[in-house]
């Protein structure tokens, strides 16, 4: 986004010459199969999260998309460079810039901002995030983002490729604790509710219960 | 065709065309930024909104909403009123109000149309978005905060420059329109986008607060950059021409034009030849113009016949051309010669040395064989044909010759020699093909085997069965068929005429060619101080294409008429009027005294040359007999697009181009 920080030139020629790795060449092949050879430039977004895992596992972060992977993908696919750039831009799940290891969208649209995201947002500055930076240690990247559509169990954030829901204070920053300290923090809902079913017991539909 | 009406006036359009197409087909205006007649529809900026029944009890957007039978569409209701005051309040949301200094201003899209269909003032109190400025090369200054995000600029550079070098990056409210990575735009057609920009985000870099539109003085002209014959408004104020625009001709360059086509003419203020000059002990000294031609006269005095030659440059308009020939042949000479690149050409009538099929018909063309011909370069607006045929309509383009980056999918055959045998693949398609082309450029052509090379070509086009029509020869000279229309040849080419026995020469405008011969008598005629005027013993100042009434050709054969935009500098003159003084004082009076004059004895040998347009051409070629191959393979006949003559050499903003967009001098920042 163009509000967050930007790499420098060298963290982008730091990826020159970069290629696939042996498991996601086989992975590239798949995907490059669901679409007729005329119309491999579809192929586009899943070979630009591709990209982007690969250089979040070699960076052990949440990965970004430098110049040379983004005309690396445009050479294969056979596309201008400027259209690589133009899809990398417009969609806030490619990241332009270096991450941390952790990245944490918390959602501040109005359900979650009703239900307390202040809460949640203030959790994770009281833990040193702050919005569009990444922590000194490297761990975890803050990014405020709009709806992800899990309004129903709101406040959320979505942290790399889960998301907690129901959160407050407290449990938002257990969560970043947790994920501090190297350990898997239970995702989803951190109430007591399945999924987006009502907390408690069931609170409609009732006379068709057993 | 589908009937409908547009505010109860009741219209018949042609099936596939849009309701926008069917409302001004009715007369009626539908405001508009996106949308445009040759680009791709995007239907993004919403202001062309009109109300159609039957459909959505809502405003749609007209340019993108097929015309069908019996739709009733209204523009001038209520509805669509307040419709456009929103889209335009919306518009101006992030526009700032920097009219007074904003370039546009006075042909502005956006200006003028919130003045007809704005709401005239404002309710908007909150921040304006900013935008940082982009780079975008020598030619194209930027101010995106205008932007209104129309993407015309990006439709442009992908459909019709056939560069992907412009596009939209982010999203919402922080799109923003870029080169990719502020890079310098390269494609040579990238002046269009300041055209095509409704607002003045993207404006002329060179022209930047030069003036304002109702200040120029607009004279209709014929660009002589290349042989396209592009249609040009040239815009003076006083004696300086300040921009150059394209006209509309559908038949010719549509309505773009090259980045030479506008910014070479900037050159015409600089490095002028503004009075005679007479060399006296090896210097030249500045000379009155009887000075000069006394000078002339003693230069040439003792001399007789073809002792005396002419070459003829790349730059003149047919009239100054038969004023040479006139006073040649009055001389006694018939040592004369306008191909001053030494290009062969087949025997034949008209047919044999134009671009037979039409700069418009290679749109049609399904096959095309290039030989030693660079479009892009050699005639940029016969390369946006070639793409539309090739990317539009699926032509084939074969070439032989260096391999260039034609913008579209080319299949690269070889060189020279591969034309003796061509491969099966590329002589079953032009065999098979319904509406075959043969274009030959003048790489091809001033080469030693050109006789081979048309023999070749000939072979090839009796084997596919291509008659005159599919035969082409790009030009790049905007004199050349006008040259060769009026027989401003000679038997042996240049090469004879700059050979031996060679006393005297009169150089026109040709700057191209060395033609400081030993103990030659040189008078130099043209109107920039270049290669021509370099050791000259006499230099006659003329005048340059916007500074005088000319006919061009262009390489189709099309006649077309140039006026006057501006008087040329200090004591330059017509070059028609330059000659008819020297013939009188060479003794052999010319017999015109008048420019109409002059026209009247053009057209009485040369009727075609009295009348704008085409005239039917004798589809005779005579490909000759042949010869041997050279092995040497063909090379580019132009090195640098940008400075391919004397007045595109003296532009500030070529020679710009020239080292920034293709030798890769590092940008020059403002000094702002």
């Amino acid at each position: 986004m163009s509000h967050a920080a930007s790499a420098t030139p060298e963290q982008h020629h730091a990826f020159d010459g970069f290629d696939w790795t042996p498991e996601n060449a086989k992975r590239v092949k798949v995907i490059l199969a669901r679409y007729p050879e005329v119309r491999k430039q579809s192929a586009v977004m899943p070979l630009l999260d591709l990209a982007q895992r690969q250089v979040g596992a070699q960076t052990k972060t949440q990965g970004w998309l430098p110049i040379p992977v983004i005309e690396f993908i445009a050479g294969l696919l056979g596309m201008p460079y400027i259209r690589v750039l133009e899809v990398a831009t417009f969609y806030t799940m490619y990241n332009l810039a270096p991450v941390g290891r952790h990245h944490v969208q918390v959602c501040g649209t109005t359900p979650c901002m009703l239900r307390g995201s202040d809460d949640v947002m203030k959790a994770c500055k009281d833990k040193g995030l702050a919005k569009g930076h990444t922590t000194a240690d490297g761990l975890f990247t803050l990014t405020e983002v709009e709806c992800m559509g899990t309004c129903a169990n709101a406040p959320m954030v979505q942290i790399n490729d889960d998301n907690y829901e129901d959160l407050d204070y407290a449990s938002m920053t257990r969560i970043l604790e947790e994920l501090a300290a190297g350990k898997a923090p239970k995702t989803g809902p951190q109430i007591d509710r399945q999924n987006s079913a009502p907390v408690g017991e069931q609170t409609s539909l009732k006379e068709y219960m057993a | 065709m589908p009937k409908l009406t547009v505010d109860g006036i009741e219209v018949e359009v042609p099936a596939g065309a849009t309701v926008l197409q069917a409302c001004e087909l009715a007369g009626k205006e539908v405001p508009r930024f996106c949308y445009h007649e040759r680009l791709s529809i995007a239907g993004n900026c919403r202001m062309c909104l009109v109300e159609v029944k039957p459909g959505p009890p809502k405003p749609q957007a007209s340019c993108a909403l097929p015309a069908a039978e019996g739709q009733e569409v209204r523009t001038d209701s209520p509805l669509v009123k307040k419709a456009r005051e929103g889209v335009m309040e919306f518009l101006l949301i992030n526009h700032p109000l920097d009219c007074p200094i904003c370039d546009q201003g006075g042909e502005c899209d956006l200006q003028d149309q919130s003045v007809a269909y704005g709401r005239g003032r404002t309710r908007y109190t909150e921040n304006k978005r900013a935008v940082t400025e982009k780079y975008m090369g020598p030619i194209i200054k930027t101010a995106m905060t205008r932007c209104i995000h129309c993407t015309r600029c990006v439709r442009f550079a992908e459909e019709v420059a056939g560069t992907d070098e412009i596009g939209a990056l982010y999203r919402g409210e922080n799109m923003q329109i870029t080169s990719y990575l502020e890079a310098a735009v390269k494609s040579e057609l990238s002046g269009n986008v300041i055209d095509l920009c409704p607002v003045g985000a993207l404006t002329s870099k060179p022209y930047a607060f030069e003036a304002r539109p109702w200040e120029l003085t607009k004279t209709s002209g014929i660009c002589v950059m290349d042989a396209v014959g592009t249609n040009i408004r040239i815009d003076a104020r006083g004696p300086a021409v300040l921009r150059v625009l394209p006209r509309v001709n559908d038949d010719v360059n549509e309505e773009w034009a090259s980045d030479k086509t506008r910014y070479a003419p900037l050159g015409l203020s600089k490095r002028r030849l503004d009075k005679p000059y007479v060399r006296r002990a090896g210097k030249l000294e500045a000379a009155s113009w009887a000075e000069a031609f006394a000078a002339v006269k003693t230069g040439l005095s003792d001399l007789s016949g073809n002792q005396i030659g002419a070459v003829a440059g790349e730059l003149l308009d047919v009239e100054s051309m038969v004023a040479l020939k006139d006073l040649m042949k009055s001389l006694g000479s018939d040592r004369f010669e306008c191909r001053t690149d030494g290009m062969a050409l087949p025997g034949g009538g008209a047919g044999a040395y134009r671009f037979n099929t039409g700069i418009a018909g290679i749109e049609d063309a399904d096959v095309v064989l290039l030989v030693g011909a660079n479009p892009r370069w050699d005639a940029p607006l016969v390369n946006t044909r070639l793409r539309k045929a090739v990317v539009k309509k699926g032509a084939k383009v074969f070439n032989v010759g260096p391999e260039v980056d034609l913008t579209y999918p080319v299949t690269q055959l070889g060189d020279g020699a591969v034309l003796g045998k061509l491969p099966k693949a590329a002589a079953d398609a032009l065999k098979s093909a319904t509406r075959p082309a043969i274009i030959v450029g003048a790489a091809a052509l001033t080469r030693g085997d050109a006789p081979a090379i048309l023999a070749a070509l000939g072979k090839i086009a009796r084997a596919a069965k291509i008659g005159a029509e599919g035969f082409n020869v790009l030009h790049t000279a905007a004199s050349r068929v006008g040259g060769l229309d009026i027989g401003f040849t000679h038997d042996g080419g240049i090469a004879e005429v700059l050979g031996s026995g060679l006393k005297a020469l009169i150089v026109h405008g040709a700057d191209e060619i060395d033609t400081n011969l030993e103990g030659v008598f040189k008078v130099y005629i043209g109107h920039h101080g270049d290669l021509g005027a370099r050791g000259a013993d006499v230099i006659l100042p003329s005048a340059s294409f916007a500074e005088k009434d000319g006919t061009y050709v262009n390489m189709e054969g099309r006649v077309q008429r140039s006026y006057r935009a501006v008087f040329a500098p200090g004591d330059a003159r017509e070059d028609w009027a330059i000659l008819r003084a020297l013939s009188e004082v060479l003794g052999s009076k010319l017999p015109y005294d008048s420019f109409a004059a002059l026209r009247a004895r053009i057209a009485a040998e040369w009727p075609h040359l009295a009348e704008e347009g085409i005239a039917p051409a004798s589809g005779e070629i005579d490909f000759g007999t042949g010869g041997d191959f050279d092995a040497a393979p063909i090379g580019r006949f132009i090195h640098d697009f940008y400075l391919t003559n004397a007045v595109a050499r003296a532009s500030e903003v070529m020679q710009d181009c020239s080292a920034t967009l293709l030798h890769g001098a590092p940008a020059l920042e403002a000094a702002e």
